[in-house]
């Protein structure tokens, strides 16, 4: 399958491991990701804060460009954050022809392109399950996480709001982080924290209560006996992972906790090298998931290919 | 045709000593009737001692506010088929709502919390002078946009489920922002400068909102709280230019620019801009210096891991020239706007043939068949979304 990918900005930055997983994992799926190498920013909500017509235009010239990719089936991104702030602009967008009208008026005179209603735009996390299927997916396991318990950490912009995200009966996607980690033969954690939020929005404004945030989830998780917290949104991934030793000292306690992208836990399952998968680059190391000299993940060795 | 449900209470009397626990009754009931009848139902032949709070029945009067299977909302506007269908084992939980202290059972404090912080905004017109010697005259587009909080019946679900008041209970939260918004957008008062520094300056403001979608979700009336929170940071920051002690303005304005300059967001200049200013030297500002040094054991770690490397942090990937050029360019033409152009789907609802854009794929073929959702129009906004883990 043929999808025309939207990495973001923090998978290309501060989070590479995220960018680099995910090209190792695809191939392995089938997937070919043709790369939106030309598009810009979603925002994150912010740019959208200061001004929503600027934050419209700049995703409409991606989605426009998306929709240019030669046998693209849609478009795919790896981050909770730009999944939730560009469905908000497409939802403008898709919802009136007059609105559409001038924004393409921009587009057009500005980057020659047109943003035609009706994109559909996937994080790599509903791709999966919709496109690929779990029994598919299940299928190409060659580690399976056997008694790997991880908690699901799936990020606000993912999941709310459950009607502008198309989350409901038939398709519940707030649920399929843990269909993944099943199928993927790992055993899911129930705790607390998994649909909250990571606190990193406000790490500048109010550093003290984005921390709080972290801090409460990975210990809720480590409560509740989590060996690692997977998550679709590298914005997530900053707060849990690399503040996490700043959180510890702000909810006063030690965590350790490990967090993996989900294109890691993927790619562990399909039998790859943690190593080739950035998972030594993380601040907490994920010891509790792997023996690093035999590259073992949670005491299952991986079958031959 | 009456139907059986169990409805599992949480109860709980801080006078007595004792701990909360659950108290399961089974109410016979048709199946549209609310969850708030099948409790007084339950408090009427079982037991007289049930606390819950309530008034009109009618979703108006906004005293109903619970947790139905973990969600927050109004008892009264909850069917008992739909909370049943939502249940986890069948029985449909009601709990009281969160962030508040209870009173007794499913009656919590609204006065300890919801209404001190309505308080704390302000919560009345302050006219502009002179005083005209009969109504006010506006024109009608000037109060579109504030018909959406207006909507709000401070029943405090929102509140209940506001993740920043749950690690900061300073915070103002999602119902007062919103109210302060009814005042800030009313072209009447003579305050909203005043206004909008207090809530920018504060701690916990505006700034202190994390984006969590949670009170959007919670609402049952689609105010949407952190929409108005935003349109106040909007009018703080670019109307006003108001430079707040709290980062919020200069983050802002710094991710803004960032990207404009690069395409992309570079993180590593996001931080110290959004502490000392935005432009390259920011970094050298007194209050970004503290700030680095706070964070330097996060940042050698992420250097020793090879996370982040030096060039990676210093230099910042960006697009190519003529893609840098047509963002510009949308950056400039929408700049130059005499006024932001804005959609609330609120007030302009959607056109007709709509169906949500993240609906899978096959059902936006369909041309919304089943799968897709049809969105609630203008003049029925916040129709109840399903129920849902997340809400």
């Amino acid at each position: 399958m043929r999808v025309a990918y939207w990495p973001g900005c923090v998978s290309r930055g501060f989070t590479p491991e995220l960018h680099g997983s995910m090209a190792k994992v695809a191939p392995l799926l089938d997937l070919e990701l043709v790369e939106l190498d030309r598009a810009s920013c979603c925002g994150a909500g912010v740019i959208a804060e200061h001004n929503q017509e600027l934050a419209d235009t700049l995703n409409a010239r991606t989605f426009a460009l998306a929709q240019r990719v030669d046998g693209a089936e849609l478009m795919m991104n790896i981050c909770s954050t730009c999944q939730g702030a560009q469905t908000e602009c497409q939802e403008r967008l898709d919802a009136s022809a007059e609105y559409r009208a001038a924004i393409n008026e921009t587009l057009r005179a500005e980057a020659d392109l047109v943003y035609e209603k009706g994109l559909t735009n996937k994080n790599f996390l509903w791709l999966l399950v919709e496109e690929i299927g779990l029994d598919a997916l299940s299928a190409r396991v060659r580690r399976p996480l056997t008694d790997l318990r991880v908690g699901p950490f799936y990020g606000c912009y993912i999941v709310r709001p459950t009607d502008r995200l198309g989350i409901d009966e038939r398709y519940p996607r707030d649920t399929y982080l843990a269909q993944v980690i099943e199928a993927l033969g790992g055993t899911v954690v129930e705790y607390a924290g998994a649909y909250k939020c990571c606190g990193f929005p406000i790490i500048t404004m109010n550093k003290d209560a984005s921390l709080k945030q972290a801090g409460r989830h990975l210990g809720d998780a480590v409560d509740a006996a989590a060996d690692c917290l997977v998550t679709p949104c590298p914005l997530c991934h900053l707060n849990l992972d690399l503040q996490q030793p700043l959180a510890e000292r702000v909810v006063g306690r030690a965590l350790n906790l490990p967090v993996l992208h989900l294109p890691q836990l993927v790619g562990l399952a399909l039998g790859l090298d943690p190593k080739e998968l950035g998972m030594n680059r993380h601040v907490v190391k994920p010891a509790s998931v792997i023996d690093w000299s035999t590259s073992v993940v949670a005491q299952t060795p991986a079958r031959a290919a | 045709m009456p139907e059986q449900f169990t409805l599992r209470l949480r109860r709980y009397d801080p006078e007595s000593g004792e701990a909360p626990y659950w108290d399961e009754h089974t109410v016979e009931l048709e199946p549209h009737r609310s969850v708030l009848e099948g409790i007084l139902q339950a408090k009427a032949r079982f037991d007289g001692s049930i606390g819950i709070r309530c008034s009109c029945r009618a979703a108006i009067c906004g005293s109903c506010g619970v947790r139905i299977n973990g969600q927050p909302g109004l008892a009264c506007h909850t069917h008992l088929e739909h909370a049943a269908a939502h249940a986890k084992d069948g029985a449909i939980e009601v709990e009281p709502m969160g962030n508040m202290p209870i009173i007794k059972d499913l009656i919590v404090d609204m006065d300890a919390v919801h209404w001190k912080k309505i308080q704390r905004v302000t919560p009345w017109l302050m006219n502009r002078e002179p005083i005209p010697e009969r109504e006010y005259e506006v024109p009608r587009e000037a109060m579109i946009d504030v018909t959406q909080s207006m909507a709000c019946i401070q029943c405090g679900a929102c509140v209940s489920d506001c993740l920043s008041m749950e690690v900061d209970p300073l915070f103002i939260g999602p119902a007062a922002l919103a109210k302060a918004y009814r005042f800030v957008g009313d072209p009447r008062d003579a305050e909203q400068f005043d206004r909008l520094k207090d809530l920018a300056e504060d701690a916990h403001g505006i700034y202190d909102c994390t984006h969590c979608f949670k009170c959007i979700e919670a609402c049952p009336k689609g105010v949407a709280p952190m929409s108005q929170i935003m349109r106040l940071r909007r009018r703080a920051s670019d109307d006003h230019g108001i430079n707040d002690s709290n980062n919020g303005h200069r983050h802002e304005i710094s991710f803004t620019n960032l990207v404009r300059g690069n395409g992309l967001l570079w993180e590593a200049e996001l931080l110290p801009r959004s502490y000392g200013g935005d432009s390259w030297f920011g970094k050298f500002a007194p209050k970004a210096g503290l700030e680095l040094m706070d964070s330097l054991p996060v940042i050698t770690k992420a250097l020793l891991r090879r996370k982040v490397t030096p060039a990676g942090a210093l230099k910042p990937h960006k697009l190519s020239k003529p893609d840098l050029q047509q963002v510009d360019g949308i950056y400039e033409r929408v700049g130059q706007r005499p006024e932001r152009y804005e959609l609330n789907l609120y007030i302009s609802g959607y056109d007709e043939d709509d169906v949500s854009p993240a609906a899978p794929s096959d059902a936006t073929a369909a041309g919304g068949g089943d799968g897709g959702q049809n969105y609630p129009g203008a003049g029925q906004p916040g129709m109840s979304p399903e129920e849902s883990p997340t809400r």
